[in-house]
């Protein structure tokens, strides 16, 4: 199955050239959605053979390269078009194309009747199609050609709607964003690049071989360098702080591309970039804590802001910056195998939570329309009491939200509680590591909170629609709920692949062991290694102190529930009062903090004066001015010589005469 | 006597040239230039030629001046009205004088390395001047004499489109 | 025998009254027959100096110089009928379509 790896990118590849050329002419909307899904499906079977043969491995063995063609050859620079196949990018393999072909199923439904269906599954499979590229390349410039094309899809389908002009400006948004970290990529490739030839004469960008020398690669120096500029770019892709602020605005587009793209897959591409380079990361403590502090404080600050906001898809939206958070707080901590954990967990979670919402958002679109109502169905105040009209979209809605929340059992819990144990047992970060953990689980209450929040205000109490509208609110079609369910069945059982030691020792006497972490392993063994050998040890690990921190947490999630339930069932007038009582806090909570606001006056508009400046200052007088100046200066000189070209043919007879004599003269003179 | 007598024919020739540039009436600059060929026939005599005299005669004062006769009286070409300006005259004479003057300079530089050939009076009384040119023009010069041909025959078919009613 | 200077000299002179000819005459025949004029200059110099080189090249080459003028005479008289058919005129002061 290895010598098949092509197929896998391929396939999302051969729809894009279908739809994107003859989706117009084909019309039939089942016919495209069923090639765009059918050709995600089939990657899909393809990883799945991939994963079963790679399982069929032992453990040191695992992983695998084909190379299609030597693509740039320059010099000692050299990059392959080839596939990397190792535990971690099968992992990202099956999300992607799992979570990408019930999105793609669920798009067809969703997207029924819209103007250029063909356009979006172009779009959507030329993602899949990028970010395959981006999981399975086995060098960073074929990762960074993925990592471009997903920007580029996020930037297509963000600004779907294009005759809205806020859709349009939030992909502008999204995709200058970026752009800003992309360039942190480049600068991290280059340095990376350079580094290691003119230092170790070891030309290569290729993963494995730069795995290979990591021996070679100093303790922080350069390398907190290159870690830094690749953290960047991560930041950027990730939505972390400070580049986050593209992800919110972001929701303009179709639901379900906010699931796959700005939920499930894109945005984690930084993490999975930092756990493929795990064995460089390791070697910077710098930018470990870094990338710690930045993760556990977006973790925070987006959870705050979620609780404020009214709109379903932004509170869904600030929720995923805040997991991003989390993911990155695993990485900051060296807990890479937790990060990716968390990843794949959150995919299954979330894109099932932005899937129900959109279907909630389908039936609210549908029952306003009846009522020629304005009203804005993403907005969770005109909503309520859903429950009982739509019982499937409410249950895996539910089923998800638990999982987000941490309660035991269910996925979330199970990454969640991982991410915050190595946050504060591991052996980086010293007395950091309780700011960090109680950042975590600061945070993690406040997810509980909005999410519940968000669940009680969207599908419990009385509706606060009209009579009419209610009426006519219905549950969506099949396609739409039914990778509701297979969402949801993940997010419920996900988890049992990474259930923490302690757990499975206590429950089943270690019978059960964390399958996913052992099958990680091989990638991030040299990391393991190098910890061991550095002297660093395990840190401190108490069964005790773990049991405790994991109550801890469920303590704190059961908190933020409660809470969600007293303000938004028990006593719905209490959150009025309580803004009534700190209206310049909720204002700024609500207001996401002004950061958009700072970062305009602070960046966007220095920028737009210095461009207006060059614009209206350098390139219209001095770059326009140098341009007609020089045609004004040869029209002037023409316009002189022109005089000389009489058109009599004497004169030119007379010329020529002149010249014999010049040149006879030059001869007799020389 | 003999260089009284070419230096009679040199004045005729140049002062029958001047009155070819300054005569008004184009008829007269053609007789004049007739005159001019005919002292530059007397030179080729001199210089031991006579069937480049004769052809001299034949073709240039006999057929191409009759042409040029022959067109002028056709168009009825009158004499020039309007005079040029004095200034074309000025630097036209000016760039004719340093044409000259140039040229004597040369005249002056140069040096003559003799006679490098084989021939000379004796030999053009011996075998007669027109053998000698007929020889070298169908030996050693077949080929081009040959092409003259072709570039007479483009210049009839020019001559017979290009004065045709309408082109 | 006269020196050879004496031919080149008087054929320099020729040459440029041809040359003052062309350059200050409007007349087109006058032009042209300036040119024959010019021509036969060069021709002198060519029998001169096959004269005193005691080479025959020289005059063969006037052969050919004459069979261009006649050609040359031919096509250029034609181009002046042709001309004079469309202007009423031979003067090259009207040959002016090349002026803007």
């Amino acid at each position: 199955m290895f010598e098949y790896v092509w197929l896998i990118p391929l396939f999302p590849l051969i729809g894009v050239v279908i739809n994107g050329l003859f989706g117009k002419k084909i019309k039939n909307e089942m016919i495209i959605g069923g090639i765009a899904s059918l050709a995600v499906f089939g990657s899909f079977l393809v990883s799945c053979g991939i994963l079963v043969q790679l399982l069929g491995m032992p453990g040191e063995e695992r992983h695998f390269e084909k190379t299609i063609f030597t693509w740039i050859q320059s010099g000692t620079f050299k990059a392959d078009v080839g596939f990397l196949i190792d535990p971690l990018s099968c992992v990202m393999l099956m999300v992607v194309t799992g979570a990408g072909f019930l999105i793609h199923l669920y798009s067809i439904g969703y997207m029924h009747g819209e103007e250029g269906f063909y356009r979006y599954f172009t779009y959507l499979n030329l993602f899949v199609f990028s970010m395959l590229l981006l999981v399975t390349g086995n060098n960073l410039l074929l990762m960074f050609v993925g990592w471009e094309g997903v920007g580029l899809c996020s930037y297509l389908l963000i600004g779907y709607y294009f005759h809205k002009k806020s859709a349009g400006d939030a992909g502008k948004k999204a995709f200058v964003m970026n752009r800003v970290g992309d360039f942190g990529f480049l600068l991290g490739l280059f340095t990376l690049f350079w580094y290691m030839g003119s230092t170790h004469n070891v030309w290569t960008i290729n993963f494995r071989e730069l795995a290979s020398h990591a021996d070679m690669l100093p303790v922080g120096g350069v390398v907190t360098a290159i870690t830094l500029f690749f953290f960047i770019g991560a930041t950027g892709k990730s939505a972390q702080i400070p580049l986050y602020t593209w992800l919110p605005d972001a929701m303009e587009g179709p639901t379900p591309v906010s699931a796959l793209i700005h939920a499930a897959t894109m945005v984690t591409a930084g993490v999975y970039m930092i756990a493929r380079m795990n064995f460089i990361y390791i070697k910077s403590p710098t930018t470990l804590l870094v990338i710690a502090c930045v993760g556990a404080a977006t973790a925070l600050f987006a959870a705050t802001i979620g609780t404020a906001q009214n709109d379903i898809k932004r509170v869904l939206a600030y929720s995923t910056v805040s997991q991003l958070g989390y993911m990155f707080l695993a990485m900051g901590v060296g807990a890479f195998g937790a990060g990716v954990f968390h990843l794949m967990t959150h995919a299954f979670f979330k894109a099932c939570l932005f899937l129900g919402s959109g279907s909630v958002i389908h039936a609210m679109h549908h029952a306003l329309h009846h009522e020629h109502s304005d009203a804005d169905p993403q907005d969770m105040r005109n909503m309520g009491g859903l429950r009982k009209k739509m019982p499937i979209t409410f249950w895996t809605f539910l089923i998800a939200t638990i999982a987000i929340a941490g309660i035991p059992g269910f996925a979330g819990f199970f990454s969640k509680d991982e991410i915050l144990w190595q946050a504060f047992s591991n052996p980086h970060h010293g007395e950091m590591n309780i700011v960090l953990w109680l950042a975590g689980a600061c945070a993690a209450g406040l997810t509980a909170f909005y999410m519940f929040r968000l669940v009680f205000m969207t599908f419990f109490g009385k509706t606060r629609l009209s009579d009419k509208a209610y009426h006519h609110l219905h549950e969506s079609p099949f396609v739409i709920v039914f990778p509701l369910i297979v969402l949801a069945a993940l997010s419920m059982f996900g988890g049992y692949l990474g259930v923490p030691k302690v757990l499975s020792e206590f429950f089943t006497g270690g019978a059960f062991p964390n399958y996913l972490e052992h099958f990680l392993d091989p990638v991030f063994a040299y990391s393991t290694n190098f910890m061991a050998h550095s002297g660093h040890g395990e840190g401190h690990h108490s069964v005790a102190l773990e049991w405790g921190l994991m109550g801890g947490s469920v303590l704190i999630a059961c908190g933020g529930i409660a809470f969600a339930w007293a303000l938004y069932i028990a006593y719905p007038a209490i959150p009025g009062r309580i803004v009534a009582t700190f209206p310049v806090l909720h204002r700024a909570v609500y207001n996401k903090w002004y950061v958009d606001e700072i970062y305009d006056f602070m960046i966007v508009n220095p920028c737009k004066a210095f461009s207006n400046f060059l614009w209206k200052g350098f390139d219209v007088v001095i770059v326009d001015g140098v341009v007609n100046g020089v045609a004004a200066v040869v029209r002037g000189l023409s316009g002189l010589l022109r005089h000389v070209q009489t058109g009599l043919v004497h004169n030119y007879a007379f010329s020529m005469a002149l010249g014999v004599v010049v040149i006879v003269g030059c001869y007799l003179f020389r | 006597m003999e260089s009284i007598f070419f230096f009679v024919v040199a004045a005729v020739a140049v002062i029958s040239g001047i009155l070819v540039v300054t005569c008004k009436n184009p008829i007269n600059s053609a007789l004049s230039l007739v005159m001019t060929f005919f002292c530059l026939a007397t030179f080729y005599v001199m210089l031991d030629a006579p069937f480049m005299a004769v052809t001299q005669v034949i073709v240039y004062a006999g057929a191409i001046m009759v042409l040029i006769v022959f067109v002028i009286m056709l168009l009825n070409v009158k004499t020039e009205t309007v005079k040029r300006g004095s200034h074309a005259v000025i630097s036209g004479t000016v760039i004719g004088v340093f044409v000259l003057f140039q040229t004597c300079w040369f005249l002056m530089k140069g040096s003559m390395t003799g006679q490098v050939g084989v021939m000379d009076k004796a030999m053009v009384v011996k075998s007669g001047h027109v053998e000698l040119i007929g020889k070298a023009l169908f030996t050693d010069f077949l080929l081009p004499f040959e092409i003259t041909s072709l570039l007479l025959l483009a210049a009839i078919i020019g001559a017979v489109i290009l004065a045709k009613k309408k082109i | 025998m006269l020196a050879l200077n004496n031919y080149l000299i008087v054929s320099a002179i020729l040459f440029a009254i041809g040359t003052v000819g062309v350059l200050t005459r409007r007349n087109a025949i006058v032009i042209f027959m300036c040119v024959e004029m010019m021509l036969n200059a060069v021709n002198l110099t060519f029998i001169a100096f096959s004269k005193y080189l005691g080479n025959i090249d020289g005059q063969v080459f006037v052969f050919f110089v004459m069979t261009v003028a006649a050609a040359e005479a031919a096509v250029g008289l034609a181009l002046m009928i042709a001309f004079y058919k469309n202007r009423e005129s031979i003067d090259v002061e009207d040959v002016n379509l090349m002026k803007l």
